[in-house]
């Protein structure tokens, strides 16, 4: 259940090499070396302000938005460093998903919230877009709840649908990657599992990368985990592996809950 | 994947084509915008200066600050004391209706009203606030002069007394809601320590919340001078435009800004009458703006840190 | 500063504590009586500040009592169909209400689309450097400048330079850049409003910049724009004095029907009719009725206004 088994076969989707990051003086990440491979769900781990946000918000660029933010290495995305002046950023997160902490649907209705990137990239044909989310919303394990009410204001969701709608809206431009930021951390026991039982579907075809910061739910979702302390990737090799006989003192520390 | 709409392929051509025309052109119309209202500034001191370079020029400068002020005659004479005159003498009438109502207001509001009656005297205040200057000038001249007539019979129909008081009431609420502004600011900490040692709320108000709101509440002062120094149609029509430098606040005296409008609504044909409106423009644009810039400076300067 | 209001507030503590002190050495009915005294001040001043407030709400009934019993009879269908007549009896408002609509089909798409462009500016492309503040800066002092003076920018530059005339265009073009801070203000507070993780969701699409605001940005942030459209329009449809420094005619007969017409609106009517109630008592009454149309779509419009920010509320 934990391993997808043979997953060094798979191909590389990411490989990052040497990746340092500043926020202004302050380095939050050091000299990070991983490679994420495909259809694989990769966990990130480690306690708040360790960079783990911040690291899977450099795999899609997301860290330009902020101003002061200065980055060193490479990160090659199917053999292309993204870091190139080459790779059009509008087209690196149309094949890079990725899914918030905090649900955030656009104030519009669920259709609408669905074809949103379809439609700002250009498709316009009425019955396209209809296909497009009702297999965006099956995919998302949401079709049945919604589908008697497509145009009604997303707001009106609970917030685990909300969650998932938002996964419907990164599916809908069909990725290759989805990267997911704590997605579960706003809600509820139950809608936690439903996602998570969403995100077992969805590593048949997606390559997942997930930052959670709860250790458990690493171990039920993930084949590989990445340990962050402090800025730095201390311990990265499969879930299992990680849970049971770390290598690293300070990973054993916090896998069983001496600080974090 | 059997996909029934392959999008990825969709995008992809889309993206690869799509030219970045708009995204770099946005950028540039939305800057063009943003420098019209740097345009506008340029535009109404290259008017004023321009024009006013011309009247500076025809009349001598001894001229200008003489109380002899008649535009009109055949020996034409463009002193200017008489409108600075009306202008601070209706303006200082305004502010002692302002600050005194406006001031106790904002207490009453932001120490002792409750939070129900705040919320509805606070868009009352609004209103008032709302209402355009032409009202308030039709209200000063149909009105409050005729009963001030009974109080004060010497009152002459144009007069500067009431359209002082009417702007007065038509800046108390930007008095009362700068100044409620500042004093909800105050901490609450601060007024604890006062109130627990058995300080009565009045005490509180004046003793501690006042003095720690003090700069907002100069700068709702200073910005209510300049407001009542640029009011237009209040004086131009209940104040009247007798040219004669007088103390008198019973009788008609006229402001800058009147001296404005009742030469431009006139016919006047290009001259120095015309060029003169452009000096008395500039002189009233740098007063105003003078004031603006101390309001912003003191509200800026001695903003408090709590 | 937070020193100096630190020792402020020992100052103000060592006065109290100077009191309690004192209390000890006091008879107990001196400092009853005082305490009395206190407490009666403190009444007074409640009463006398809530008078203040409530004089405000006084004279807004006399202002709006006075001025309807002068319009009662003078303010019919006919008053608002008929054009305008040196008779009072005959004398209509309908060539300045058409006057006042055309001045705000000129006003409303100028300033919406200068104001809202420039707040998008300054909030979503300017860096935070000198230039933004300078143009901050710049607003807040053009909204501080008297009306009157655009009316002679506007006499110079649309009347003179551009030789427009004293037409329609002419006027909204002045009373545009008049309340063009307005709407940027409460556009840019708007845009300001719309919280990061709506861009965040729209960025990680792979929208760009443009697309994330037209999409995402513009639509959330809608209804702020719209009030503050509507409080500059409010401005704007009672402004008088620029209209009168550009040289709006008295008298105008015909019924504008284009913006390059000469044209009368609503303020500027209650301008002439005050003004000359010394020979004909009767426009006081014309100017009354006049100023009851003019507050009542003042009303309506802050109504919608109100009705749109209680309505679209967001509860992200």
């Amino acid at each position: 259940m934990l391993t997808n088994g043979g997953s060094s076969q798979n191909g590389v989707v990411y490989d990052v090499k040497g990746l340092n990051l500043w926020y202004g003086n302050d380095q939050a990440l050091k000299d990070i070396n991983l490679k994420i491979e495909e259809n694989e769900v990769t966990a990130i781990i480690g306690p708040s302000g360790c960079g783990k946000s911040t690291f899977i918000k450099t795999l899609n660029r997301m860290v330009d938005n902020i101003p002061i933010v200065r980055t060193s290495g490479k990160i090659f995305y199917h053999g292309v460093n993204i870091f190139d002046k080459t790779v059009k950023l509008e087209e690196l997160r149309t094949t890079v998903g990725m899914v918030f902490q905090k649900p955030n649907p656009f104030p519009k209705s669920i259709f609408e919230n669905v074809v949103y990137g379809p439609k700002i990239h250009g498709i316009r044909n009425k019955k396209q877009l209809m296909e497009i989310a009702e297999e965006s919303l099956k995919s998302a394990a949401l079709w049945d709840e919604v589908k008697d009410r497509l145009h009604d204001n997303a707001y009106g969701l609970s917030g685990g649908q909300q969650q998932r709608l938002c996964i419907a809206r990164s599916l809908a431009i069909q990725p290759d990657v989805l990267l997911m930021d704590e997605p579960t951390s706003a809600l509820d026991p139950i809608a936690t599992n439903r996602i998570e039982e969403l995100i077992d579907e969805l590593k048949n075809n997606y390559t997942i990368a997930i930052v959670t910061h709860s250790m458990q739910q690493a171990a039920r979702i993930s084949d590989k985990t990445a340990f962050f302390l402090m800025g730095e990737l201390i311990e990265f090799s499969d879930t299992k592996k990680i849970f049971t006989t770390p290598e690293d003192k300070r990973t054993e520390d916090y896998i069983t809950g001496r600080f974090g | 994947m059997n996909k029934a709409v392959n999008v990825r392929d969709i995008i992809k051509k889309n993206i690869k084509s799509k030219k970045n025309k708009t995204e770099k052109i946005m950028p540039n119309i939305f800057l063009l915008s943003a420098s019209i209202s740097i345009l506008t500034t340029i535009g109404i001191l290259v008017t004023l200066i321009i024009d006013s370079y011309k009247f500076f020029a025809e009349v001598p400068v001894k001229e200008i600050f003489s109380i002899n002020l008649a535009p009109l005659s055949k020996n034409p004479s463009f002193g200017i004391l008489p409108l600075i005159n009306g202008t601070i003498i209706t303006s200082l009438i305004a502010m002692c209706v302002a600050v005194p109502v406006g001031l106790t207001a904002a207490m009453y509001l932001s120490e002792f009203a409750s939070e129900k009656s705040r919320k509805t005297l606070k868009p009352i205040m609004e209103v008032l606030a709302g209402i355009p200057t032409i009202v308030y000038g039709f209200f000063a001249y149909s009105f409050v002069t005729p009963l001030l007539m009974r109080l004060i019979p010497s009152l002459e129909a144009k007069n500067a007394l009431s359209p002082g008081i009417v702007m007065g009431i038509m800046i108390i609420p930007l008095v009362a809601s700068l100044s409620e502004d500042a004093m909800s600011s105050v901490p609450n900490s601060m007024r604890e320590g006062a109130l627990a040692l058995g300080s009565t709320k009045l005490e509180v108000t004046l003793k501690v919340v006042v003095p720690a709101a003090i700069s907002g509440i100069i700068a709702s002062f200073v910005l209510a001078i300049s407001r009542a120094i640029g009011e237009t149609m209040i004086v131009t029509i209940a104040s009247g435009s007798s040219k004669t430098l007088t103390f008198d606040i019973t009788q008609s005296m006229q402001t800058m800004t009147a001296y404005i409008v009742e030469f431009t609504s006139g016919d006047a044909g290009i001259g120095t009458g015309y060029y003169s409106l452009y000096a008395v423009g500039l002189i009233l644009f740098l007063f105003t703006l003078l004031m603006n810039l101390i309001a912003q400076y003191i509200s800026h300067k001695y903003r408090e840190e709590y | 500063m937070a020193y100096q209001s630190k020792l402020k507030s020992d100052e103000i503590n060592n006065e109290l504590n100077d009191v309690e002190h004192g209390k000890t050495f006091l008879n107990k009915e001196i400092t009853n009586e005082r305490m009395e005294k206190r407490i009666l001040l403190d009444k007074v001043a409640r009463k006398v500040f809530s008078l203040s407030t409530v004089f405000a709400l006084i004279v807004l009934g006399i202002l709006f009592y006075r001025i309807g019993t002068q319009s009662i009879g003078w303010l019919d269908l006919k008053f608002l169909t008929s054009n305008l007549s040196i008779f009072p009896e005959k004398a209509g408002i309908y060539g300045a209400i058409i006057g006042s609509v055309w001045l705000m089909a000129v006003v409303i798409p100028v300033t919406l689309l200068l104001g809202v462009s420039t707040a998008i500016y300054l909030e979503e492309y300017a860096n935070q450097g000198k230039f933004q503040s300078f143009i901050k800066t710049n607003i807040s002092n053009l909204a501080g400048v008297p009306s009157v003076i655009f009316g002679l920018l506007g006499l110079t530059v649309f009347r003179r330079l551009f030789d427009l005339g004293s037409s329609i265009l002419a006027g909204g073009l002045t009373l545009s850049l008049l309340v063009l801070p307005i709407i940027v203000v409460a556009s840019q507070e708007a845009i300001r409003a719309v919280p990061g993780f709506l861009r965040d969701g729209a960025y990680a699409m792979g929208a760009t910049k443009w697309t994330t605001i037209r999409t995402v940005v513009l639509p959330a942030s809608l209804p702020g724009i719209l009030t503050g459209c509507i409080l500059a329009i409010s401005r704007a449809i009672g402004e008088t004095a620029p209209l009168v420094v550009l040289g709006i005619p008295t008298l105008i007969l015909r019924i504008p029907d284009s913006i390059m017409s000469d044209f009368t609106a609503l303020p500027i009517q209650i301008y002439y009719w005050t003004l000359d109630t010394v020979l004909t008592p009767q426009y006081a009454n014309l100017a009354a009725a006049t100023i009851v149309v003019l507050l009542v779509v003042l009303l309506l419009m802050n109504s919608v206004a109100i009705f749109i920010r209680i309505k679209f509320q967001r509860r992200y």
